[in-house]
């Protein structure tokens, strides 16, 4: 079994965001990158196929050269191979083109991707890729197996969930609950070592015109003081709530 | 030209955030200066579509079980046949889920997570948060046809009646490669997404043996039950339930956070719901910086007196 997971190179969680150039791009001063949490459960995942069913997995990113440490921390984790789509990633649905034409050529059977990433939130790139491949595609996959051609999944339901079988070539848009929170790998020394030796190719991007523009950013308005309440008086806060919030 | 809108139904209703989106579709049609009409699967009587907006409906009969890929087809021809620039749905799973394979099938730019009617029209400029809420950004569609993904609760209702045609619409079924084996969902409970309020508690509980209490402040106000990542980790709660950047955003009208400390993290998952509520027994705890109203206190003793005088007052309001 042929797994690509796609890898996105987003700032760390306890992040400030700041914007830069008049408000036009993000201002990476002082912010460190990791893998993007989704695809680091669906690496994780796919870590777990590489070792019961011998699967081979292939990481790959669209970005400039500042995304690399992002994907040799994916190799130190365990990836076998990575490459990088040497281009700005504009929209989703350019990134979601180029993706696409890498994984058709090298006819991978699975292919994971975050259902978002946590920069952008846009949700969209492992759906666009499902649609431009032809393949099956589950979205908020909190569990996967394959067996054969064949796999069984499970996607996060508003309100529940669903089990649903599928064939290959699959799509997957991944979260927490494909691997535990206690499952994911620090990359130990042997692996980062390891790593440095494992092929990262560099691919030139195909040109894939984007569907949309980021014109500026802009942050949500100071929020106002807080009210307190006394603990002993909780008529209060329904008063409150009810009266001036309105929201009881 | 047209406004297209999926509308979502669910055990026979419209759901909310489905109304929501055609009321948004009707200001996008109003400053298109154009019609609002709407796909609807599996529920006849869209007389209430008029109320928002929706002066046409094409009603789809399909007995089967929701499928992204096959409803994404049949969103791809109504769009074609109503000629539609823009086609509207909402933040619900399901819509997410469908959308990429939308967009792909009218070759449109798909912005999600949109919070308020396009700034422009031409070009067309939308206003959309991003980095889990801790900011917004201007996107400008460029393709001809635009897919919106608008935000749970952003918008919120607003009535323009109008006379609706309703017309039965019989697509091309498309086969899907996905096939749904089993629906696991509890029917007697709100769900996070689609909730008004919703009841979150963190580690500030103790243990999980202590959410009897929390179950019960939620019944009370019709409230979905929520969680913090910590919570979550320990299986304290199950991960559906965990709230925050990696786990479920919350777009509620009300949210009640108990012995939650408020990490940014957990800030970026439910900044845009409008009322926030801090219970906790540490006063530098961040999240009192981020919420509307709060109390210093002890939860085992704060909860059970709200529980208390909020059925009161429900009694006395109802």
């Amino acid at each position: 079994m042929k797994i690509l997971v796609c890898i996105s190179h987003v700032p760390d969680t306890t992040s400030k965001i700041n914007f830069a150039n008049d408000n036009t791009s993000f201002d990476t001063n002082g912010v460190q990158f990791v893998i993007n949490p989704n695809d680091e459960f669906g690496l994780t995942r796919a870590m777990w196929f590489k070792e019961k069913q011998n699967a081979s997995v292939d990481v790959i990113n669209v970005g400039g050269p500042e995304t690399e440490s992002t994907l040799r921390k994916a190799l130190a984790i365990g990836a076998d191979a990575a490459f990088r789509v040497n281009t700005a990633p504009t929209d989703g649905y350019a990134v979601a083109k180029e993706l696409s034409k890498v994984a058709k050529e090298g006819h991978y059977d699975l292919i994971i991707a975050g259902r978002e990433s946590i920069d952008y939130n846009g949700g969209m790139v492992p759906g666009m890729m499902a649609a431009e491949l032809g393949a099956s595609f589950v979205n908020n996959c909190i569990a996967l197996e394959i067996d054969g051609e064949k796999a069984t999944a499970v996607r996060e339901i508003d309100g529940g969930k669903e089990t649903v079988t599928c064939t290959l070539p699959l799509v997957i848009g991944g979260q927490k609950g494909l691997v535990e929170e206690s499952d994911l790998k620090i990359p130990n020394m042997r692996g980062i070592m390891m790593a440095r030796k494992k092929p990262l190719s560099v691919l030139e991007p195909s040109g894939q015109q984007a569907s949309s523009t980021t014109l500026k950013f802009e942050k949500p308005a100071p929020k106002g003081a807080i009210k307190m309440v006394d603990a002993e008086n909780i008529d209060e806060l329904i008063d409150l709530l009810h009266n001036e919030a309105k929201v009881i | 030209m047209s406004v297209l809108v999926y509308i979502e139904s669910e055990n026979g209703a419209f759901k909310k955030a489905a109304l929501e989106v055609a009321s948004y579709g009707r200001a996008v049609a109003n400053a298109l200066n154009t019609k609002l009409k709407a796909v609807v699967f599996n529920n006849e009587d869209c007389t209430q579509l008029a109320t928002y907006g929706v002066e046409k409906a094409l009603s789809v009969a399909h007995s089967e079980p929701f499928n992204a890929k096959i409803y994404a087809d049949v969103i791809v021809q109504a769009a074609q046949k109503e000629q539609a620039h823009v086609v509207i749905l909402s933040s619900s799973a399901d819509s997410r889920y469908l959308a990429p394979m939308l967009s792909v099938g009218l070759n449109a730019g798909y912005v999600p997570n949109v919070v308020e009617v396009p700034t422009s029209t031409q070009p067309f400029v939308v206003k959309r948060s991003v980095f889990s809420n801790k900011a917004f950004c201007e996107t400008e569609i460029t393709t001809e046809v635009k897919v919106i993904g608008l935000s749970n609760n952003a918008f919120g209702l607003v009535e323009q009646s109008v006379s609706i045609d309703v017309e039965s619409f019989s697509p091309t079924m498309s086969s899907s490669s996905v096939s749904v084996e089993k629906v696991d969902k509890a029917t007697n409970k709100v769900s996070i997404a689609d909730a008004e309020t919703v009841v979150s508690a963190g580690r500030g509980l103790k243990g999980p043996e202590h959410w009897g209490m929390i179950e019960e402040l939620a019944d009370v106000l019709g409230a979905a039950t929520a969680c913090s990542k910590p919570v979550s980790d320990l299986g304290w709660r199950p991960h559906s339930e965990h709230v925050g950047q990696t786990g479920k955003p919350v777009a509620s009208n009300l949210y009640i956070a108990i012995g939650i400390s408020g990490a940014i993290q957990h800030l970026a998952g439910i900044n845009s719901s409008k009322v926030k509520v801090v219970i906790n027994t540490d006063p530098e705890a961040p999240f009192f910086k981020a919420a509307d109203y709060g109390i210093v206190g002890d939860a085992f003793e704060v909860v059970p007196k709200l529980i208390e005088k909020l059925k009161t007052f429900k009694a006395q309001n109802s």
